[in-house]
């Protein structure tokens, strides 16, 4: 719905009743997404308060071409973040954003504690919170299977929920969306886990008239041809981000066995070819996205004698496949899929829970740990015993998992071995590209290998100053940040220029965002970076583990003074940028 | 006369573009509801798509439904609507066997139209116009 202020669900648990706000400040300078969460995140949090404090808001917010053009299919949680209580944001696709934008808001803000473990319902004519005490404890799918089968809008609705890490205080926590998407990172499950917030259902049950403009329908057919014309099509939906395995383990920059090594010719059995050839059932879509780039793989088990089997699905990306898979040393794809599914269940984020398990496996090798600690020997490798250690992180097994279950270097500076935790701002992404990109997840607001693409600057030719480095850092993430606030699938960047970005906005009446991309996009960055100090991030402070100097990559050794001055010249950048006027 | 059909939906993707572009270009909205295509999964994702459309019915029960001609029979299957004689009494959409009338908030009936204008907004082919025989000489032997 094209309107010129934001229309806003504000939720409180503790009472089950919400209301309705129109928000007139923002709309043109902080456009919806990213600048409407941040945006948010000051209206409603408590800086001072920490994550689980009830009153903390949780934020879902879209953007202003949400629904209208393809790809613009993302949603954007806002939190404080159990992981490092500070303002956070995780992105998901699934058909949340699709459902927010016909349950006619432009985001949901849920505050309060509910009594006993709920579920909220929202749609264009409905809100409602539903005690679900009967489902606290399940997992991810079987709460999945119940909500679907309680609420009504199937086929036009999005199920979020939380798995047992959320509802047990892990740091680590996710929130599933629709079964094969996540707000991942950062602990947004345990954030609704600590409200008793079980699952949240949006019914996009809304509709809305069309501007009568003739220019949209006809931008919309030259975006979509556009799209679907474009190599995306089989970048992405071909062997998708999978791909990236091979790459680069032939760069020497794919992260192994704790980032112990970067290249390992084992890790055919975890390729994106050889998933495509033998685990891929079949492609699915976010709500809105014709690209299809979710990949969904499929494993059986022998259950009992006389071929005896059930079957399980899943989905699979690069990220999942090098945390599940190479960072464990696990190189067999139907073992790597089982581990997945695994983190599924227990509604972990899959990447910063097998990075922190690679961890506990190297300090187990060397001395630093032993069974005590980690109940089961973890072994580089052995997936059986790696299933059975993410359970126990989920549900916080001793006093060990409890304490990795907040971040590897929380264990690591309680334990020793700070030197060899694969923390970048949190746990590694799977890029062992070089300086840039371990500069930028560190310090990128998200701590995301998708605040900006250092990992592609890295496969630039040698010879770029520091200067050049950081500059490229600011400027990308300031494109980045105006597409997470309209919301586009950043899959979808190369097509959405900053003109043909101006043109849709335009052609749907947003004239003045379309007018003002550059000032917006960096009253969005500035306002992201301004609410992430205050709410405790010193830049300055953050130190990125001696592992990642120590490794070897197709440019050779890692340039340690490179990698100093870089991050130093960018701490500089952010500490001062968000005070300018 | 062409009416359209949903032969390939074991390769739709859920991406909900045939949907949103009849929503766009046959009823000028913003909608994933008042269409005549509609996309849901039965069960959760895991067990896939499948359409909710006009399976072009000859003769349409929804046709015999309507009260005040808003929907007539249309050659080949399906219907012909004439929206200004419409009293969204929802007979129609009642006496559908496949659930592919939407009727919005007030009443208003949405169907497929058979126009074929959502089949090149799939991006796996799931759709397609096939051609039917249409046999007039019937309907003038019933009259006589």
């Amino acid at each position: 719905m094209i309107r010129d202020y934001f229309r806003v669900l504000v939720v409180d648990l503790s009472t089950g009743r919400g209301s309705v706000m129109s928000i007139f400040e923002g709309r043109d300078t902080f456009a919806g997404g990213s600048g409407l969460a941040v945006h948010l995140f000051n209206k409603y949090a408590h800086f001072d308060k920490p994550w689980n404090d009830h009153e903390q808001p949780l934020i879902f917010s879209i953007g202003p071409l949400t629904g209208y053009f393809p790809l613009m299919s993302k949603t954007v949680c806002a939190f404080k973040s159990p992981y490092h209580d500070q303002y956070a944001e995780s992105h998901a696709g699934g058909r949340s954003a699709l459902a927010l934008r016909f349950a006619d808001i432009d985001a949901l803000v849920i505050t309060g504690k509910a009594k006993r473990p709920s579920c909220l319902v929202i749609g264009s004519r409905t809100l409602e919170l539903k005690e679900v005490h009967y489902l606290w404890g399940m997992n991810v799918y079987a709460t999945g299977k119940v909500l679907r089968q309680m609420f009504k809008g199937t086929g036009h609705r999005s199920i979020l929920r939380i798995g047992p890490a959320g509802e047990n205080g892990s740091a680590m926590a996710g929130i599933n969306v629709d079964s094969y998407r996540h707000f991942g990172r950062l602990g947004g499950g345990t954030v609704m886990g600590s409200k008793n917030l079980k699952g949240i259902v949006i019914l996009g049950d809304g509709i809305f008239p069309l501007t009568e403009s003739k220019e949209y329908p006809k931008l919309f057919q030259e975006v979509y041809k556009q799209l679907t014309d474009t190599d995306m099509m089989s970048k992405y939906h071909n062997l998708g981000t999978p791909a990236n395995v091979v790459l680069l383990n032939d760069l020497k920059a794919l992260p192994i066995r704790n980032l112990q090594k970067t290249s390992d010719p084992e890790i055919q059995g975890i390729t994106g070819e050889k998933f495509a050839a033998d685990a891929l059932l079949r492609n699915a879509a976010c709500a809105g996205c014709p690209v299809g780039c979710i990949h969904i793989g499929f494993i059986r088990e022998r259950f009992k004698g006389e071929h005896r089997y059930l079957y399980r699905q899943m989905s699979y990306d690069h990220e999942p496949i090098f945390a599940a898979g190479s960072m464990l040393g696990v190189t067999n794809y139907s073992e790597v899929l089982s581990l997945i599914d695994v983190t599924e269940k227990m509604g972990l984020d899959v990447m910063s829970a097998c990075v922190a398990l690679a961890w506990a496996t190297e300090a187990i090798e060397k001395g630093i740990l032993s069974e005590k600690e980690t109940i089961v020997p973890l072994r580089f490798g052995e997936a059986k015993i790696y299933g059975e250690a993410l359970n126990h992180l989920a549900y916080g097994a001793n006093d060990f998992y409890r304490l990795l279950t907040q971040g590897t270097m929380k264990a690591a500076e309680h334990y020793g071995g700070k030197e060899f935790a694969c923390v970048l701002g949190q746990e590694m992404a799977g890029y062992a590209t070089g300086e840039v990109f371990f500069t930028s997840q560190a310090l990128g607001l998200r701590h995301s290998h998708l605040d900006a693409a250092g990992y592609s600057y890295d496969q630039k030719p040698k010879g770029k100053t520091v200067s050049d480095a950081v500059n490229f850092l600011i400027r990308d993430e300031q494109e980045r940040v105006f597409l997470t606030s309209l919301v586009a699938c950043l899959f979808a960047r190369s097509v959405y220029t900053k003109e043909l970005l101006s043109q849709c906005l335009s052609s749907v009446g947003y004239q003045s965002l379309a007018d003002n991309i550059d000032s917006v996009s960096s009253n969005i960055q500035k306002l992201r970076w301004k609410t992430r100090i205050e709410t405790g991030f010193d830049p300055k402070k953050v130190s990125i583990p001696k592992r990642f100097t120590e490794i070897t990559t197709w440019k050779g050794n890692i340039d340690q003074d490179f990698l100093k001055s870089l991050q130093q010249e960018y701490a500089q950048w952010i500490s001062e940028f968000w005070k300018e006027d | 006369m062409k009416i359209l059909t949903t032969p390939r939906m074991d390769r739709c993707i859920g991406c909900h573009s045939c949907s949103m572009a009849c929503a766009r270009l046959v009823y000028k909205r913003l909608s994933w509801d008042t269409v005549g295509i509609r996309i849901a999964s039965s069960g959760g994702l895991s067990t896939g798509f499948e359409a909710r459309n006009c399976l072009a019915c000859d003769p349409a029960p929804c046709v015999l439904a309507c009260p005040t001609g808003a929907y007539s029979q249309r050659k080949g299957g399906g219907v012909v609507v004439r929206k200004s004689l419409c009293i969204r009494c929802g007979e129609c959409a009642k006496e559908c066997p496949v659930d592919a009338i939407y009727l919005d908030a007030e009443g208003e009936p949405f169907v497929c139209i058979h126009c074929g204008r959502c089949i090149t907004f799939c991006p796996h082919n799931c759709l397609e116009m096939v051609k039917v025989a249409v046999e007039e000489t019937i309907e003038e032997a019933d009259h006589d």
